[in-house]
């Protein structure tokens, strides 16, 4: 034999080896890693404490589609205005106010069932959510407050418009009274309690926000209802322009929040898509409405009403933006790898 | 009925994947499609819907004389992966149609005919063991055979193992074998031998507990899983004080609208 094929001698082991690491450390160099788990070209990725196993997400990632950042918006927005429209009733504010707050929420506690049970992997299955009542899931909880929340929201809206057409009667106002007690009771928590759901998960972004997440989204949740109340006619209203402002206020806050911390747990709200929705989100909710409310103030009636009016719109879209940013922002935190393999998490 | 447990001796293992088929067979699992993952012999990746049992190929360096190896060239370890059953499992608590139960073996088991796919239970397992069938809907992962138990008989993954890398075994002997296997092994020069069991998390300790060489990291075992019920507290009393703020602040804007009229 002339030309016998390189036989794996023991020479050529560690040459072999020595080559394989230039390479991957050249392809780190060139940024042809993709981040994630799967190499963008031939060089790849060490089992090891640092890469994890080949740096394959050691995490998976939730399995839910576009209906459930819809739904927390939905959500959010019908709880904050079911509260709006059930205090607005109890201090007696303006009858057209209260009306609009109690269809937003009904409307609300219609859309989000269907959004909730068409993401489920077998929605026919819905009803088994109420087999149990379980205080330790948090999606239990939910949807036991979902159930008390639309049945009252949609009742009251109903048993006031009844009234209204044809006249008081008892049964009509106790169903009315009852109905707006439970919304409010169950509008309280439904407001904010998607914050606990996603916070008590094993995905980082999500678990380490666990103590600002609910507060943020109750925030978003306000913001929204009361962008959606003034753009159905309620831009006078000061009670209204209060609680926008207020919320408006909470989310830049909690946006100086997540961008004067640096951590990298925080990443995916800062960088990449996932960041810029979340940026983009948190502007829109934040300070644009903060500076157009505030603006509002010291214009006069026509421009105020104008200046109020882009408020709303921001804030809805902002909050929408907000939700859409943190369910993607827990997608790339369960994907990257490094995050669980740390001995003490930040 | 004592608590029954996995011990999966990676520093036994071969990597000859009877577990997995065992598993696929028994328990009538998906195939994974047959995609190269193109960094190593490992085609799978990681547990999920249609693996509840994978074994993981794991590299090292070249350790002379080690396992028989000519000295530089690079060694294997394998390990058989599986859900952890966990002391306090995240899946289970997360659950919202008490699908996922506590076998009378101590093991985690979701019922099939109660799942309706929510999904949160994905997002609750620290180890990334659960996944939702894309074709199917539900969520599935490893059963322990829960059947296979409840008929006297051991996993089908421990069964099919030619090396007893899979041990089955009751939990408290079997913790007390992974001590003896470890001294043994530090005695026989393999050092780098550790036992995975967290026990000292939020998770309580796993009821599938693992030996591997070189740090549990390179596995994708995470040195320190928290089962998610640990943030419950943080998150209602933030949930509450939303809640508060939202009621406070309404009723103020309100009141003093009213006064100011």
């Amino acid at each position: 034999m002339s030309n016998p094929i390189p036989a794996a001698t023991s020479s050529g082991g560690p040459e072999r080896e020595q080559r394989l690491d230039e390479i991957r450390q050249q392809a780190e160099q060139q940024g042809l890693q993709t981040v994630g788990a799967r190499p963008a070209a031939a060089p790849f990725p060490k089992a090891s404490p640092e890469n994890g196993y080949y740096q394959i997400p050691l995490l998976k990632e939730p399995p839910w589609t576009w209906e459930i950042p819809l739904y927390f918006f939905v959500g959010g927005a019908a709880g904050a205005a079911a509260v709006i429209g059930a205090i607005a009733d109890y201090t007696g504010a303006d009858r057209e106010l209260v009306r609009d707050a109690r269809w937003i929420a009904a409307a609300g506690s219609v859309i989000s069932p269907a959004l909730l049970i068409s993401d489920l992997g077998r929605p026919e299955r819905f009803l088994a959510m109420l087999r149990v009542f379980k205080p330790q899931s948090p999606m239990s909880v939910g949807v036991w407050t979902l159930v008390g929340f639309s049945t009252g929201a949609i009742a009251t809206a109903f048993a006031g418009h009844l009234r209204n057409r044809y006249g008081s009667s008892l049964p009509l106002s106790v169903i009315e009274n009852a109905g707006q007690a439970a919304s409010l009771a169950f509008g309280l928590p439904f407001s904010n309690y998607t914050g606990v759901l996603i916070g008590a998960t094993a995905v980082p972004v999500w678990n380490r926000n666990v103590g600002n997440l609910p507060i943020h989204f109750g925030a978003s949740g306000l913001g929204a209802a009361v962008g959606i109340l003034e753009l159905l006619g309620h831009g006078k209203s000061r009670a209204i322009q209060a609680l926008g402002l207020g919320a408006a206020i909470f989310e830049t806050l909690e946006g100086v929040r997540i961008e004067s911390q640096n951590r990298s747990y925080l990443g995916p709200l800062k960088h990449g898509t996932s960041g810029w929705i979340t940026r983009t989100g948190g502007a829109l909710a934040g300070p644009i409405p903060t500076l157009l409310r505030a603006a509002s103030l010291f214009a006069n009636r026509k421009r105020s009403e104008s200046l109020r009016r882009w408020a709303s719109w921001s804030s809805i879209v902002g909050s929408l933006v907000t939700r859409i940013g943190w369910i993607h922002a827990g997608h790339v935190s369960a994907r990257d790898w490094r995050l669980p393999l740390e001995n003490e998490p930040e | 009925m004592s608590v029954t447990a996995f011990l999966t001796d990676s520093t036994l293992c071969i990597g000859c994947k009877a577990c997995e088929v065992a598993c696929k067979e028994w328990n009538g699992v998906d195939e994974d499609g047959l995609e190269w993952s193109g960094f190593s012999y490992d085609n799978t990746g990681a547990v999920g819907a249609s693996t509840w049992r994978h074994v993981k190929f794991v590299e090292q360096p070249p350790v002379p004389g080690l396992g028989g190896n000519a000295g530089e060239q690079a060694s294997w370890t394998f390990s058989s992966d599986v859900c952890k059953h966990c002391e306090e499992a995240g899946c289970l608590e997360a659950c919202p149609t008490g699908s996922i139960v506590r076998t009378e073996f101590g093991g985690v088991f979701i019922q099939p005919d109660v799942c309706n796919g929510c999904g949160y239970c994905v997002a609750s397992c620290p180890f990334g063991v659960v996944e939702r069938n894309r074709k199917d809907g539900r969520a599935f992962k490893c059963t322990f055979c829960y059947d296979r138990q409840k008929a006297g008989l051991i996993p089908a993954c421990a069964k099919a193992c030619p090396t007893e890398s899979i041990k089955f075994g009751e939990l408290v002997e079997l913790r007390a074998q992974a001590n003896e296997r470890l001294q043994e092994l530090h005695r026989r020069g393999i050092h780098d031998a550790e036992i995975y069991d967290p026990r000292d998390t939020s998770v309580g300790g796993t009821h599938a507990i693992f030996i591997v060489r070189g740090d549990a990291r390179s596995y994708n075992l995470p040195p320190a899983p928290e089962v998610p019920t640990a943030y419950l507290k943080r998150a209602w009393t933030s949930s509450a004080i939303a809640a508060g703020l939202l009621l406070g602040g309404t009723l103020l804007a309100f009141l003093s609208d009213g006064k100011s009229k």
